[in-house]
Formats: structure tokens, C-alpha cells, sequence
């Protein structure tokens, strides 16, 4: 059987960030991705991050995910591409599919770094073509350079719906408006005055009655929320729009956890079920990290510094670095993730982590 | 009512006249001057690193919102197209005797070229005016981020903050 040391499940920013780590330490490492280029969603990403220096702020996404390949590759880090993972055995054996064959590669540690998937939303006409999530219409732009459509309304106006709001516009579309069920808007102000400048309305307190359509989305019926999110009588109105993207939010990919057997926590704020875990990423089934979005949805930034964690951990379980200077290299990656998570948007994800953290902790002691 | 960038997505008045980073109208008077239109605690500071006056300051946390020094700025405008938000302008009051000069960054295509009257529009993305380009800075440090800077009529200085994409676009 095919063996590894460090077996990294998932190519994206938390991923590569974690396999960085381990291979720098000198341990070997495979990362597994079932897309046919590793990166994840990072090669979509077109706008600056935010962040300080350490954090690459003012470094736009794509750019970001060139240095992280360019340093797997330095590494000589194995990257396995066009490769599902289907199954995780207990004696840390990853069994994965490529070219059709089943393949099993066995490690001694396994970072899954899966990420998470978009939400759905159900209202009449949502299965009609032209209906879809902001990531995949981001996908369509930014990497396929497809225009999904040229009138679209977005749905949610957390990040995503805000920034990839901008960028349709910046790849030729018109944005009629943004629609936010909640009485206000969920991220940051100055993405939303970004759209505010091109002339796109944001309604909050607003949802989606209906998409008229035949055969694909010919307009949309959007309609006005009171406090007790009932819709308000004659407040709809209707949108020519051909395209409508759904941003309400993503949900952590666990099925893998679940296999191995980790124990989960419900954390709404986190995106639902998440698998517990440690001050190292460490689940509850020992020997097995998480990080990125499938331990609680978050941004890229941190999805990166969560792989930096995981990767020095499994380095250090495995000897490749002393207790001290492990414990060095953690504290300076959590205190980066903690400049990350304060502030109004941050402070609730630092208090569900530490709650989720808390609970692992518990349950080992 | 629910006035403000939590629920309209633009900085309200208030928010703005309360922000550390917009300048005192004193400052206006001196000359060119940046407005950092950022008014929420968000963890973010390449501001601060971009000013090689030191008239930004973050600190720690980085949540902290961006403090304007207006004794430090020099109007130079190079904190423009480093801030992420793309939420950093820059006003010349006394341009000419008539006009003053806007700066503001700009990410869509096509960018206009130097001389070229434009619709420049408000935070709301409405018509304000018509305003001759005087620059189009787009060097590579900018990293796509072009920053234009418009001529426009005294009394629209605080008001114009972009190209009007749709009426640049239909027309231009």
C-alpha cells in the first residue's frame, strides 16, 4: 500500500497552509484534492485581503494561492489531483479514487482541510437555470471568465453576496440589487459601499416570493419583511433580472469526520455541526486535525493560519519539533488568529471557537 | 430610523463626522488631504503601513479604526489604492479658484483617460456632476486598483466619490 507520513485532505488555503508547516518541519506530505488544480476556492478570490502584513493584507486572493503552490512545490510536497476521498479507515487509511481506481494510501496523521459547501435556499422557480450560489457564479467569472448572466440579483449581503456582487460588475453584469432578509447587512461596511457606489440598492429586511420563468429566470418577485420577518402586504415588487445568486451561507463539509468517528458539536455560528477539537486542531479521534471552514466557517485568512496550526502540531506529535519550539510556533499562529477574530465580526466567531475548544478539552479531561 | 452603513451600506453623516480618519475643515483649507471612509471595527491596517509620513495610525488591535494625523498627511494619496476596502479618498479643496480635485480608487473597466469629461457620481452611486480626469494612477504597486482623480465644482467635493459606472458606461 501506498504510505505517507502527514496525509492532507483538501488543496485549498487551510490545506496547503497545513502541508506548508509539516513539510517544512521535514515531514513528508500527500495532499489529496478531488478538483482537477489545487488552490480551493482561493483562485477566485480577485479582491485585496484584509488582514495586516502577516496576514498578506492588500494581497489579492489568486496571488495568495500562487505563493502557497509556489512553496508546496519548493517543498516537494506530493499533491494528488482529480482524487475524491470516499472513505477513512481507523488505522489512518485514506481511500480515494482516481482515474476511476480505487486507491488506498495509508499516513500516520491526517489533516482534513474539506472546507464547506454553500446553502441552498427553496422558493418557487429556484430549480429554474439561471438560479444559483454566489460561488458558483464567482467560479464562472473569475475562473472560467464566463458571464452566468447580465441582470442579477443577489441574495444575502454577508461577504460573499457583497464581494461577489462587485465583482459581476467588474466582469461586465449588472447587479439590479441586494436583498438581506435581516434588518441589516452582514459584512463589512465598506464592501457594501463598494456596490453602494456602482448604484446597486442593498434592501434589508427584504427575501424572494418568486422566480418567473418558462425556461430559465425572466424576473423576479422580491418581497418586504416586518420584525417578525412576515411579509408585508403589496410590498412586491418585481425585478427584470435574468440570473439570481444565492449567498446564505456555506455549511461545513464533516462527512469525513463523521466516518473517522470524531465527536461534533452543534455551533450554529460556526455553520452548524462541527467536529471538536483542541488548542491544535486535534479532534477527538487522536492523530486526526481539521482546519479551515470544515471546523467552522470562517474567511481564508484564518482557514490559512488553522492549517499553519495543524501542520506544526502534527509536525510536533510526530518529533519533528521539541515541545518548545512547537509550543514558540503555536503561540505566535494564535496570535495572528486572534488579531483576526476580535471586533464586531470577529468577536462572535472567537467566542464560538473557544466554546467549541472548550467543549474538546472537556471531553478529553 | 435605521441611517447608516449597518443598514444602507454607506457611511451616514454622523458616522463620518465621528470616524478619526476624515479631516478637521481646517485641514481642508491647508490643501490635499486623504479621508479614510472606514467606520467600523474590522481587523485590517495596510493603511497604516502605506503612509510613508506616519499620518496613519492603527495600532493594536488592528480592529482599531484608522486614525488621520492631518498635520502629517501630505496629500500624496498612496494609501488609496493600498487599502482594501477601497475605502480611502483624497480632497483638494482649493484645486483652482473654482474647483477642487477628487481623488478615489477605481476597479472597473474601462478606465478613462486623462482629459476625459466623466459622470461622477456620490456614495449612492447618483449623478452628482461632470468632472474632468486629471490622473490615472495605475502603477503596478497599485495592484489593479487604478486611482483617478477628478476635477469637479468646489461645492461637490464631499459628495463625489466615483465615476458613475452606469452613465459612464452607457455613454462611454
Amino acid at each position: 500500500m501506498k504510505t505517507t507520513l502527514v496525509a492532507v485532505i483538501g488543496a485549498g488555503p487551510a490545506g496547503l497552509a497545513a502541508a506548508v508547516e509539516v513539510a517544512r518541519a521535514g515531514g513528508q506530505v500527500t495532499i489529496i484534492d478531488e478538483n482537477a488544480k489545487p488552490g480551493g476556492q482561493l483562485f477566485k478570490q480577485i479582491h485585496k485581503f484584509f488582514g495586516s502584513r502577516e496576514h498578506m493584507a492588500g494581497v489579492r486572493g489568486f496571488h495568495i494561492g500562487e505563493q502557497l503552490l509556489a512553496e508546496i512545490k519548493k517543498l516537494n510536497v506530493e499533491v494528488l489531483l482529480d482524487s475524491p476521498v470516499y472513505a477513512l479507515f481507523p488505522d489512518k487509511t485514506v481511500g480515494y479514487i482516481h482515474h476511476k481506481k480505487e486507491v488506498c494510501l495509508h499516513a500516520e496523521k491526517i489533516i482534513i482541510a474539506s472546507g464547506a459547501s454553500e446553502n441552498a435556499l427553496a422558493f418557487p422557480g429556484s430549480t429554474l437555470p439561471g438560479v444559483m450560489g454566489a460561488g458558483a457564479a464567482q467560479t464562472l467569472i473569475n475562473v472560467n471568465r464566463v458571464l452566468p448572466g447580465k441582470k442579477i440579483l443577489m441574495i444575502g449581503s454577508g461577504n460573499v453576496g457583497l464581494i461577489v456582487s462587485y465583482q459581476l460588475m467588474q466582469a461586465g453584469a449588472d447587479v439590479l440589487a441586494l436583498i438581506e432578509a435581516a434588518p441589516q447587512i452582514g459584512g463589512y461596511g465598506v464592501h457594501a459601499a463598494k456596490i453602494r457606489r456602482a448604484g446597486v440598492p442593498i434592501h434589508v429586511s427584504h427575501t424572494v416570493k418568486r422566480v418567473i420563468g418558462d425556461d430559465q429566470v425572466e424576473s423576479v418577485e422580491i418581497v418586504e419583511l416586518d420584525s417578525q420577518w412576515q411579509p408585508v402586504a403589496s410590498s412586491e415588487k418585481i425585478l427584470a433580472v435574468d440570473t439570481v445568486c444565492i449567498a446564505v451561507g456555506l455549511t461545513p463539509l464533516t462527512e469525513l469526520a463523521w466516518l473517522m468517528g470524531c465527536e461534533f458539536a452543534y455551533v450554529p455560528s460556526l455553520g452548524g455541526h462541527v467536529p471538536k477539537h483542541d488548542l491544535n486542531m486535534e479532534t477527538t479521534v487522536p492523530g486526526v486535525f481539521i482546519a479551515g471552514d470544515i471546523s467552522g466557517v470562517e474567511e481564508a485568512s484564518t482557514a490559512m493560519e488553522e492549517g499553519r496550526l495543524a501542520g506544526t502540531a502534527c509536525a510536533e506529535a510526530l518529533g519533528l519539533f521539541d515541545r518548545e519550539k512547537a509550543r514558540e510556533l503555536k503561540t505566535i499562529i494564535w496570535e495572528r488568529m486572534n488579531a483576526l477574530r476580535t471586533g464586531p465580526f470577529g468577536e462572535g466567531r472567537r467566542k464560538a471557537k473557544d466554546q467549541l475548544i472548550g467543549l474538546s478539552m472537556g471531553g478529553h479531561a | 430610523m435605521n441611517k447608516g452603513v449597518k443598514y444602507t451600506g454607506i457611511p451616514s453623516e454622523e458616522e463620518l463626522l465621528a470616524s478619526p480618519g476624515i479631516p478637521s475643515p481646517e485641514r481642508m483649507e491647508k490643501g490635499p488631504v486623504a479621508f479614510i471612509e472606514c467606520v467600523q471595527d474590522i481587523p485590517c491596517n495596510p493603511c497604516e503601513e502605506a503612509c510613508p509620513f506616519g499620518a496613519i495610525t492603527v495600532g493594536q488591535p488592528i480592529t482599531n479604526l484608522p486614525v488621520l494625523h492631518g498635520d502629517k498627511c501630505t496629500g500624496c494619496g498612496l494609501c488609496i489604492a493600498q487599502c482594501p476596502g477601497l475605502a480611502i479618498f483624497k480632497v483638494h479643496l482649493h484645486y483652482t479658484k473654482t474647483s477642487s480635485l477628487v481623488e478615489f480608487p477605481y476597479e472597473y473597466c474601462p478606465l478613462p483617460d486623462k482629459g476625459d469629461r466623466v459622470p461622477c457620481g456620490d456614495r449612492n452611486g447618483d449623478y452628482v456632476t461632470q468632472g474632468q480626469v486629471m490622473s490615472v494612477k495605475n502603477a503596478k504597486v497599485h495592484d489593479g486598483t487604478a486611482v483617478i482623480g477628478v476635477e469637479v465644482p468646489k461645492a461637490y467635493c464631499l459628495e463625489v466619490r466615483t465615476i458613475c459606472r452606469k452613465e459612464y458606461r452607457r455613454h462611454g
